[in-house]
């Protein structure tokens, strides 16, 4: 009998799909209350880091240069304070197999698939992750479909989706495209449902471990370079998934007194679901409209529990301006030599501004580069932003409205960023505990969201007690 | 008439309005969810045909038929000037001595 594919029918499902689609039974992490044994699950895998050096250097993964930024870090000194500007350095992640560190995530989703007897591969990305699982499955011989939110009501989509929707082609997988919306998961359990295949899930244990060997590489090659560690690591953030899994990868090196920072795209105001204003952002990913929402609330992605939880890592968050990483992206290709599509360069156009905060004598990396290709470059993302009303011109970044203008940076020295409030978002992520488990948090529960949050039990008990009193 | 066997995309609704996600803004609801694949084209139809393709992976999927032999226009955008202004400003600022 042909299973009912309504909304509320396929979503009911979810969970019996996704315990046949994940190949791993999420139960067994839980408490029952709040917390969940996040050391636990992110050790089912089954692969230890080196392990996972050895898959992915398979399929030629990982160990990508680290170059040093010359002309943007005398750029950046030009616009500092005397004795002050970093090292700027960048990981190219362009050097992966399918052109990003997305690469990194879906070789170690692939292999668990194949090594478990699955005969395809399922996930639900518009961006560098549909490549990337394309390219490995056709690697290790899987079959491959990719669901993509694509197009507004009007068919008509962002050239760097539709580039992506090319490239996955080109690497033999089926793309199936949807109109803008939260149905895209819908379509995807649908899928996975139908086909039997595995979940290749951003969020899974595979697609966060993936990510630890850049973290590690960053560390052991700035020792190799500079004869020690990075003083900061800026990683661009939607998900969470490079956040985390490259602050954990520094752990492992023992790069402890490293500082993350993670970096969006500030698109506040568009909302990601509408469809009027789904083409009215200019960029794709690594914007706030993901960041905020999954950092401070983690477990509403496609798995039962998301292995991407940033708030455990993040020194500071910051934002940027649209025009700022477009004109940053132009900088790297004009002063630096590097042709690099523009999503990687959110966490480059704060790393101009924060390297500008640290003493000469100072290692700044960030975290990943990205291909650029037709659709995925500044001109014509800024093209169809002229061409979807948007107004593209020079100013000052503080008068960009996102939706409504991109503003290039008149100069270097009007470069920006501005500060997300941390502190803030550890208060929502307590709240959302609170009020989806228990307002009576066990003892256990405590020592979680103080993990969850980088607190001290102490700050989460007092945390708790203020906003159980404005409840 | 398209022949049996041609590379063609179909389209095909997956959710009526009125059937989207609850949590779905108004703006989308008013409009319905619609899905679009590729695949070998299963019996000669006509553009607008409803007709079953099997796609990359062997899947069998019915749709609306929109196009045979579908290729890609993205491309490189039209000349945007703001890009070489910025070449110019900031390699001046850079290289060309004090401002
Ligand atoms: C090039 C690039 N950088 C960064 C990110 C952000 O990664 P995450 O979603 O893990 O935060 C993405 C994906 O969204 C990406 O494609």
């Amino acid at each position: 009998m042909a299973l009912a594919k309504d909304y509320a029918s396929v979503m009911g499902r979810k969970s019996e799909v996704m315990k046949a689609a994940l190949g791993m039974d999420y139960d067994e992490f839980e408490s029952g209350s709040i917390a969940f044994d996040y050391e636990k699950m992110m050790r089912s895998t089954g692969f230890t880091l080196e392990e996972i050096e050895r898959v992915q250097s398979l399929t030629g993964v990982g160990n990508t240069p680290l170059f040093e930024l010359r002309n943007l870090t005398a750029l950046a000194r030009k616009c500092a304070k005397p004795g002050f500007g970093a090292t700027i350095c960048a990981k190219d992640e362009c050097a992966n197999p399918s052109g990003s560190f997305k690469a990194r995530r879906a070789a170690c989703a692939v292999a668990f698939a194949k090594k478990n007897g699955y005969k395809g591969v399922i996930a639900a990305t518009s961006g560098n992750y549909g490549a990337a699982v394309a390219s490995q499955a056709a690697m290790q011989g899987l079959k491959c479909i990719i669901v993509q939110e694509a197009f507004d009501s009007r068919e008509v989509g962002q050239p760097e989706i539709i580039e992506k929707a090319r490239a996955c082609e080109a690497l033999g997988a089926e793309v199936v495209q949807i109109t803008v919306g939260p149905e895209l998961f819908y379509e995807a359990i649908s899928l996975l449902e139908d086909t039997k295949y595995f979940n290749a899930s951003l969020y899974s244990p595979f697609g966060i471990a993936g990510i630890e060997t850049l973290g590690y590489e960053i560390a052991v090659q700035c020792r190799e370079r500079f004869g020690k560690d990075p003083d900061m690591v800026v990683c661009t953030n939607a998900g969470g998934g490079m956040a985390t899994g490259t602050a954990r990868g520094l752990r492992k090196a023992g790069a402890n007194d490293t500082k993350v920072v993670g970096a969006s795209i500030d698109l506040s105001g568009l909302h990601m679901a509408s469809d009027s204003q789904f083409n009215k952002k200019s960029c794709t990913t690594g914007h706030t409209g993901f960041g905020v929402p999954f950092a401070t609330w983690p477990d509403r992605s496609d798995v039962p529990r998301s292995a991407a939880r940033p708030l455990r890592y993040l020194d500071r968050y910051v934002t940027v301006t649209q025009g700022e990483v477009m004109c940053v992206t132009e900088l790297m290709a004009t002063l630096e030599g590097l042709e690099r599509g523009p999503a990687g360069n959110t966490a480059l156009a704060s790393a101009f501004c924060l390297a500008q905060e640290l003493p000469e004598d100072q290692i700044l990396v960030i975290s990943e580069t990205e291909y650029t290709g037709a659709g995925k470059h500044v001109q014509p993302q800024l093209d169809f932003a002229r061409e979807n009303g948007i107004e593209v011109r020079f100013g000052n970044p503080d008068e960009e409205v996102p939706g409504v203008n991109v503003i290039l940076p008149n100069s270097a020295k009007d470069f920006k960023i501005k500060e997300l409030d941390l502190d803030h978002m550890k208060d929502s992520l307590i709240k959302k505990a609170l009020t989806t488990y228990t307002l009576d948090p066990t003892d256990a529960d405590v020592v979680f969201l103080a993990e969850e949050t980088a607190l001290t039990v102490d700050e989460v008990k007092a945390k708790i007690e203020k906003i159980k009193k404005a409840l | 008439m398209v022949k049996k066997g041609e590379w063609v995309r179909i389209k095909k609704i997956l959710l009526p309005v009125g059937q989207r996600a609850p949590q779905d803004p108004e703006d989308t609801k008013a409009t319905p969810l619609v899905m679009w694949t590729k695949g070998f084209l299963q019996a000669e139809a006509e553009i607008g045909d409803v007709v079953e393709v099997i796609t990359a992976v062997g899947r069998t999927e019915k749709g609306e038929l929109t196009q045979v032999n579908p290729y890609y226009t993205h491309s490189y955008g039209k000349f945007v000037p703001e890009l070489v202004e910025i070449d110019r400003r900031y390699r001046e600022f850079l290289f060309g001595g004090e401002k």
